[in-house]
């Protein structure tokens, strides 16, 4: 890239900023504004979710403690669930694409800024709303999975299911705006030059994460539409007396529940393979087999709902089939992993705390891999399904599969999202107590399940042989909170004190390591040309060309616009800039569904709020047209 | 809080032994014993190579700083055979013993001698005897070494009937009649645990199989069929009025001769109360201190129950527990 421009910048920063003060800070669009809301927001989430579960474990201590009456242990696991699912994992993972996508592929923003801002808000009312619906007493309390009849109006006649069904709409709409926006972004804004064989991995990652979450959420919005329905007007899609049935919400829910796991999985996956050839100094092995491997998980992922209902009753020979696809599914993961090793293998590693999560996140992974294959046999199934079992099984999936390369995200970015690094000492100490803590915490889950403890109970009877491994496993938890508490205590320290990094701290490969850290409002002075998949290892910056704005003149908010397959560039977009009306439209949205539990004439006012916003919102900007 | 002091003293599983008595691995009928094995050969077989895998990953993080190591052939075929066509046989393998597993122990291994329907309620299980005109709740009594066909059902939300020592699980979901069976290959007690979250008490809704041997079991049957004897004495008929009085029999069913017969559908039947082993879904022991207790307010033991708490006089109270004590 040519030297900086000091005129050039101060021109395009002053383009791309954001308002000054607390009302720019309400209209700010850009992508890694939005990002960063996302990634603080989810880990409050985490936080939270993880302190309803140190409660529960502490309820399951022994037996027949009373720390939690039972309603409210049910209301504190079906809030454990449904934020780690749906406020922490999805969000937290699309916030981490928001911020480095347009990073790393060499873009100044995302392709619809302002609708970006309108997902985090629509997000971030849903998260606080279920969180006051909690502190009322009126949380649900029908599982993360909400199976009716229980969760119909027969069972559960109170608000929290109520709050429950919106809170998953809104998220449903969260989600699906981050996808297409995640969507067309990738294949529209590369730089010049990076070609789809070029993508980053994390890209590609995220990319198929995208598309998975357009075809994934649409069956839980309509059945959670369903059972807003049965509730509120007295349909009766799951009542099986009036010709209903409650398997069609499993169908539905695990149509949606088992490509959310990859979901979660994949961006994840895609964070390891950026971290791992930097941590190795050399390129990774395999790049294509991984990428094929990537959307392989994403189309398999979509064939495997019905093991998490074997035992339902349905035809065994109907079964064989989802149980096949739930081995085959190994196998995409596996070529990863081994991708991994080799580079790994080959490499030189430089150990840092980033990579050190990534090699806990291996272990985890396949521990928790290998209890899928078992699961995935529909007569072991029947022995360990819903117990504590599967609850060791997803926890090592999620927690070491998820958090892990979630975490160690955040040590490898820091510098770059805050342009100070995060400290190495403290990081091994978390790792260590996050790493020891979780095995504590859910290896005698394994043993639990096989003697016989189901899953969401709120005490167990003493004498069954369980009191033990229940005990030991509330310490594991208590260790694992002290390693994020760790983690914690190092972003506050390293925010005051950390020391500065440069652009590129960790020798990187790919472009968001180009620009400074952090990025300028408007990420490159000039927009560079790729010629590998490793641009900042293939060419030096002196070699490496690049485009500038239009008119170095006069800048405006211009993206280049490339083709699909070759990122030749093609034209020059204009993005529209800050503004309220994203927030206004999801305050409508939240009067519009939340209000549909106090009075139904708060559903049109809503309606009209949001609709004048949106008007507002696309009403063209006059510059647009010169005189 | 002396009910939660009495609660915490008298709620046990109530099965010799203590610990285990819900093992997967202790499998005491063909069904769990199959599976145990399938378990086996699952858990050997997926550790011994990601054992391999893990080491292979330490090794190569581990060993130094020195670069460029790994096996000397390419990195698509390392990443081919050791991702994609090593795990493929194993998984190959796997799916062809899932798929003869589980085919074999959906399906009884001898043909069933007879039915029992069991339909979950919240939070108690109801069995029916078609065969023998026998109904009882969360005590199965079945003969050892026979197969006993099940029907499962659910009068309200899903539950799921598992007693882990003799089969795997299956749903009992409105709408839906599943088939399912068991079979106890020695005489035990052997406790189930309903395994779908059905609300407030799905954690204490259990339940006991009772295996016997044939004649016994046969003498069980006998027992059952016969209605509940008339009151013996005023105390008795007093406490079968207060039963009456009380609302007791709006839920509760007492079989008798049609002058004494109560046909409440919402609780247990409650015919042979004092023949069973265990009160409140196996949760409680039966002895007459606890049965009076659970009566005085079923919520100390567990919160959520249906049964509401009743304020009778201590002398009412007294005739109806001495009444239903005498149900064997």
């Amino acid at each position: 890239m040519p030297p900086a421009d000091p005129p050039l910048d101060a021109r395009l920063a002053s383009v791309w900023a954001t308002g000054p003060g607390f009302y720019g800070w309400l209209t700010a669009v850009n992508h890694r504004a939005i990002g960063l809301r996302y990634i603080v927001t989810a880990f409050v989430f985490l936080l939270l979710g993880g302190l309803l579960a140190l409660v529960m474990r502490l309820q399951l201590a022994g037996p027949e403690l009373a720390v939690l009456t039972p309603g409210g242990y049910n209301q504190f696991f079906t809030m454990h669930g449904s934020t780690m699912m749906f406020l922490f994992a999805v969000p937290m993972l699309e916030g981490i694409g928001i911020y480095l996508t347009p990073l790393m592929i060499g873009t100044r923003d995302m392709a619809f800024p302002r609708l970006n801002a309108f997902g985090y808000w629509v997000y971030a009312i849903a998260g606080v709303t279920l969180y006051v619906a909690f502190l009322f007493g009126t949380a649900p309390d029908g599982g993360w999975f909400n199976y009716p009849p229980f969760s119909g109006p027969g069972y559960s006649p109170t608000a929290g299911i109520d709050f429950w069904v919106t809170m998953i709409t809104f998220i449903e709409v969260a989600a699906l705006v981050a996808s297409v926006e995640l969507i067309v972004t990738v294949f529209k804004q590369r730089a010049p030059g990076m070609s789809l064989n070029r993508l980053p991995l994390f890209v590609w990652a995220q990319l198929v994460m995208a598309f998975m979450i357009v075809f994934a959420m649409p069956p839980l919005m309509l059945v959670s539409v369903q059972l807003m329905l049965d509730r509120v007007i007295g349909t009766h899609f799951f009542n099986a007396a009036a010709g209903g049935d409650p398997l069609l919400w499993q169908h539905l829910f695990w149509i949606f529940g088992h490509p959310d796991v990859y979901i979660i999985l994949l961006p994840a996956l895609g964070i390891v393979s950026m971290i791992v050839p930097v941590a190795a100094r050399r390129p990774m092995a395999g790049y294509t087999l991984v990428a094929v491997a990537i959307v392989a998980l994403g189309f398999l992922s979509f064939g495997l709902w019905v093991h998490h209902m074997y035992a339902t009753g349905l035809p065994v020979l109907g079964m064989n089939f989802f149980a096949a696809v739930g081995m085959m599914i190994t196998i995409p993961s596996a070529v990863q992993i081994f991708a991994w090793l080799v580079t790994i293998w080959r490499g030189r590693i430089v150990m840092t705390a980033a990579f050190l999560h990534v090699v806990g996140f291996l272990v985890l992974l396949i521990m928790g891999g290998i209890t899928g294959i078992m699961v995935s046999a529909p007569a072991f199934d029947w022995q360990v399904h819903d117990t504590y079992f599967v609850v060791a099984h997803f926890h090592y999936v999620i927690v070491g599969g998820a958090l892990f390369p979630i975490l160690a995200a955040l040590y490898f970015w820091f510098p770059k999202m805050t342009g100070r690094m995060l400290g190495e000492r403290l990081g091994r100490w978390s790792f260590w107590a996050t790493f020891v803590g979780l095995h504590v915490l859910f290896f005698p889950m394994h043993i639990l399940g096989f003697e016989g403890m189901p899953r969401r109970v709120y005490t167990y009877l003493a004498g069954l042989g369980w009191d033990g491994m229940n005990l030991t496993s509330t310490i594991g938890a208590f260790v694992m909170a002290a390693g994020i508490l760790v983690f914690l205590v190092n972003v506050f320290v390293s925010l005051l004190f950390g020391a500065r990094a440069g652009a590129d701290p960790w020798g990187g490969n790919t472009l968001e390591w180009a620009t400074s850290s952090p990025p300028p409002p408007y990420n490159f002075p000039t927009i560079p040309v790729v010629r590998g998949r490793d641009p900042l290892w293939d060419e030096t910056d002196a070699e490496r060309e690049s485009w500038a704005t239009s008119d170095p003149e006069h800048p405006r908010r211009e993206v280049m616009v490339t083709t699909l397959l070759d990122a030749a560039p093609d034209h020059i977009d204009l993005l529209p800039g800050p503004t309220i009306w994203p927030l206004w439209a999801a305050v409508g949205a939240a009067i519009a569904f939340l209000g549909s539990m106090i009075h139904l004439l708060l559903v049109p006012l809503g309606a009209l709020v949001a609709t004048v916003a949106f008007v507002a919102w696309l009403w063209p900007p006059r510059e647009e047209f010169p005189a | 809080m002396t009910g939660r002091a009495l609660a915490v003293s008298g709620m046990a599983v109530a099965v010799a032994g203590c610990g285990g008595a819900q093992s997967v691995f202790s499998p005491a009928g063909p069904g769990a014993s199959r599976i145990s094995d399938l378990a086996w050969i699952l858990i050997v077989g997926t550790i011994v190579p990601a054992a391999v895998v893990i080491g292979l990953i330490l090794y190569a993080v581990f060993r130094g700083r020195r670069g460029g190591g790994g096996p000397r052939v390419g990195d698509t075929r390392v990443i081919l055979l050791g991702g994609a066509v090593f795990p493929a046989l194993i998984l190959l393998t796997f799916s062809a013993l899932s798929a003869r597993y589980s085919a074999e122990v959906a399906v009884p291994p001898s043909p069933p001698a007879f039915t029992i329907e069991v339909t979950g309620h919240q939070f108690w299980w109801e069995a029916r005897y078609p065969d023998h005109g026998v109904v009882t709740a969360n005590e199965i009594h079945v003969p050892v070494g026979q197969t006993v066909r099940l029907q499962l059902a659910a009068s309200d939300v899903i539950h799921s009937f598992w007693v882990p020592r003799l089969h795997g699980k299956m749903d009992q979901t409105p709408g839906h009649t599943n088939v399912w069976w068991m079979q106890a290959a020695e005489p035990g007690v052997y406790r189930g645990q309903c395994a779908e979250f059905c609300g407030l008490q799905h954690a204490l809704m259990a339940m006991l199989v009772i295996a016997q041997p044939a004649a016994e079991f046969d003498a069980w049957i006998a027992r059952m069929r016969q209605p509940a004897p008339p009151p013996a004495d005023p105390l008795l008929e007093r406490g079968r009025q207060v039963f009456f009085e009380a609302g007791c029999a709006h839920c509760h069913a007492i079989q008798g001769s049609h002058v004494l017969r109560f046909t409440g559908s919402v609780g247990p039947d409650l015919t042979h109360l004092g023949s069973r082993r265990m009160l409140a879904a196996a949760t409680i022991e039966n002895s007459r201190e606890l049965l009076r207790a659970f009566v005085v307010d079923p919520h100390v033991f567990k919160p959520g129950v249906r049964m509401p708490a009743t304020r009778l006089p201590a002398d009412q109270l007294d005739a109806l527990i001495a009444y239903l004590a005498t149900l064997q």
